[in-house]
């Protein structure tokens, strides 16, 4: 009782302290977020080089990416079809993986660390240094698939296989997206499957009747974080396909967008190409919100119960 | 209970799925020990190991040896870490327990800024820092881990605290606690377990953070081990074995400080309930 009406005259008079705890956030974002962003905006509309003032050019940057640079268009098309196969493969991968690791087995918790472990390190340019070595034309891959009688081509240097090989490396990185669904699986209560068993339901109604259900708001998370990461892809194609790969079949925007403003210094049309992939994820970001309302399913009173 | 796979299946498969997973792995070890000529064998450990791979591999800059690109991204690891956890800490507690006016607004920002794509900012904030000066140091590199850690890392905190019963707080605001005596006291031991997380994550999130040591590292000196790693491959004709033994070696830092906490790992983020 007198713990709950001090907490109420507390919240009478405004208390600024808070500010005081988010002062680090609050300075961060408008000098390093929020700053920037209007400045690039800004910066979209000129020609600027870094050694002399920027020069305002309208709308030249946006008319110059649609009207006249294939390689714009090029490295768009490269980075949709990554996201869209990266993506749907990586959380189905992740959700399978959690689905095996989520259950009660002696000696788990090994299985999840030598699981586990390997994709941690995915994204580091150690491991893509490794890939380049595994899936080069006399590389491993290619001597295990001789076994079998099969001719693999250098599938890092074959404009066809490319972008595929950089997709199965994007799945291999499946950890944290794992991590998350694991999370998820495990705030599921018990109940719900045992009464489900006494109904007599089978292992797959079960899957799609509560596992599913119950985990959408966990994957409808992952599937906006996973899109708006795949489209910043930038150490895989940077280092095992360097200069955007074989024929520019892993362009990827990110590559692209560096190109522009750090090696050609074109400052400008670089800050366009970023508001144009902003608009994109903005756009598909917005759409997946209206979408959730048909497949994302939200517990009324959180089920929190262990 | 249904029919079930027994026990002994469930084990096999666990353990095949393992080692498919590790395998890459495994063929690494062996690989950095080969020479160039055995390298695309399937055999996993070579005829003769030529240890001589790491020792070259460590030295292969004339001017510098790993040693030193190791001890530049560990110092500025310190700093990432340090400068995470503890404002992180702070911005999650005053999101998390303090009613503020506009708190609910500057919240859904911080949400927002999740989905923000780095490279809309990354241009005026190269501008910035290289009007500065500070281009080809690590100020760039560290800095934005003391604003808070990164949204992220702020949200899952946020999470965690909200999960810890409010009588705490009011108990020790009756015994006369301040604000910053209850963060101090009570929150701040309480939140250890996802403290760890924060760190296990930002130590292996800015090793790997390719992108930002690319664009502001430039002098060999000030090298991380990944720039050092790249240099490598740049090289007119890449030895591969020397190559794969240092990255092997590049990993082990994140490998120890995962086996070390991994038991907080799932559970940190098991606990702070990331739903809805």
């Amino acid at each position: 009782m007198t713990a709950r009406s001090a907490r109420r005259r507390a919240k009478k008079r405004i208390d600024w302290s808070g500010y005081v705890f988010i002062s680090p956030w609050l300075v961060g974002f408008l000098l390093l977020t929020l700053w920037p962003i209007g400045q690039s905006f800004y910066l979209s509309f000129t020609d600027y080089s870094l050694l002399s003032e920027p020069v305002w050019v309208g709308l030249d940057n946006y008319a110059r990416m649609f009207g006249s640079d294939p390689t714009f268009r090029k490295s768009l098309s490269v980075t949709f079809a990554f996201v869209l196969f990266s993506v749907p493969l990586k959380l189905l991968f992740s959700l399978l993986v959690a689905m095996l690791l989520s259950r009660n087995l002696r000696g788990m918790n090994a299985y999840r660390t030598a699981i586990y472990f390997p994709s941690l390190i995915g994204g580091s340019i150690a491991v893509a240094a490794l890939w380049r070595n595994m899936f080069g034309k006399d590389g491993y891959v290619n001597h295990v698939l001789a076994w079998f009688g099969i001719e693999g081509t250098g599938w890092i240097s074959n404009p066809d296989t490319a972008l595929g090989t950089l997709i199965l490396l994007n799945t291999w990185q499946f950890g944290s997206t794992m991590v998350i669904f694991l999370a998820g699986l495990k705030q599921i209560p018990q109940e719900l499957y045992e009464s489900a068993s006494v109904d007599g339901a089978n292992p797959v109604r079960k899957f799609f009747h509560i596992t599913l259900p119950m985990l959408s708001p966990v994957m409808f998370f992952n599937l906006i974080l996973g899109i708006i990461g795949s489209f910043q892809m930038f150490t895989a194609s940077f280092v095992i396909t360097p200069r955007g790969g074989p024929m520019q079949s892993t362009y990827v925007y990110a590559v692209f967008l560096y190109e522009k403003a750090f090696k050609h210094y074109q400052m400008g049309y670089a800050s366009a190409l970023a508001w144009i992939l902003l608009v994109i994820v903005a756009v598909l970001t917005v759409l997946n919100f209206l979408a959730s309302r048909y497949w994302v399913f939200y517990e009324t009173d959180g089920g929190k119960s262990k | 209970m249904t029919i079930r796979p027994s026990r002994l299946l469930q084990h096999l498969f666990m353990i095949a799925f393992s080692l498919l997973m590790l395998y890459p792995v495994i063929w690494w070890l062996g690989a950095s020990l080969k020479e160039t000529a055995e390298m695309s064998l399937p055999t996993l450990w070579p005829s003769s190991p030529r240890w001589e791979n790491y020792s070259e591999g460590w030295r292969f800059s004339s001017e510098f040896t790993f040693g030193h690109f190791f001890a530049n991204t560990l110092l500025m690891e310190v700093a990432n870490v340090a400068g995470g956890v503890l404002t992180a800490a702070l911005v999650a507690f005053g999101f998390a327990r303090l009613h503020f006016p506009l708190r609910g607004f500057w919240f859904s920002i911080m949400l927002l800024t999740l989905m923000l794509p780095g490279q809309v900012t990354i241009v005026p904030q190269y501008i910035l820092y290289n009007n500065i000066g500070w281009v080809d140091s690590y100020v760039p590199l560290i800095l934005p881990h003391f604003f808070g850690g990164g949204a992220f890392f702020i949200f899952l905190l946020v999470q965690f605290i909200r999960g810890l019963p409010r009588d705490l707080d009011d108990a020790a605001k009756i015994d006369g606690a301040s604000v910053y005596g209850i963060f101090g006291r009570i929150i701040l031991p309480l939140i250890k377990p996802a403290l760890v997380t924060v760190a296990i994550f930002t130590f292996i999130w800015s090793w790997d953070d390719f992108f930002a040591q690319v664009l502001y590292l430039s002098s060999v000196e000030k090298f991380t081990v990944g720039l050092a790693l790249r240099m490598f491959i740049d090289q007119f004709e890449i030895k591969w074995g020397q190559l794969l033994a240092m990255s092997l070696l590049s990993v082990i830092p994140s490998a120890v400080i995962f086996f070390f906490a991994q038991k907080h790992f799932v559970e940190g983020i098991a606990t702070t309930g990331m739903k809805g």
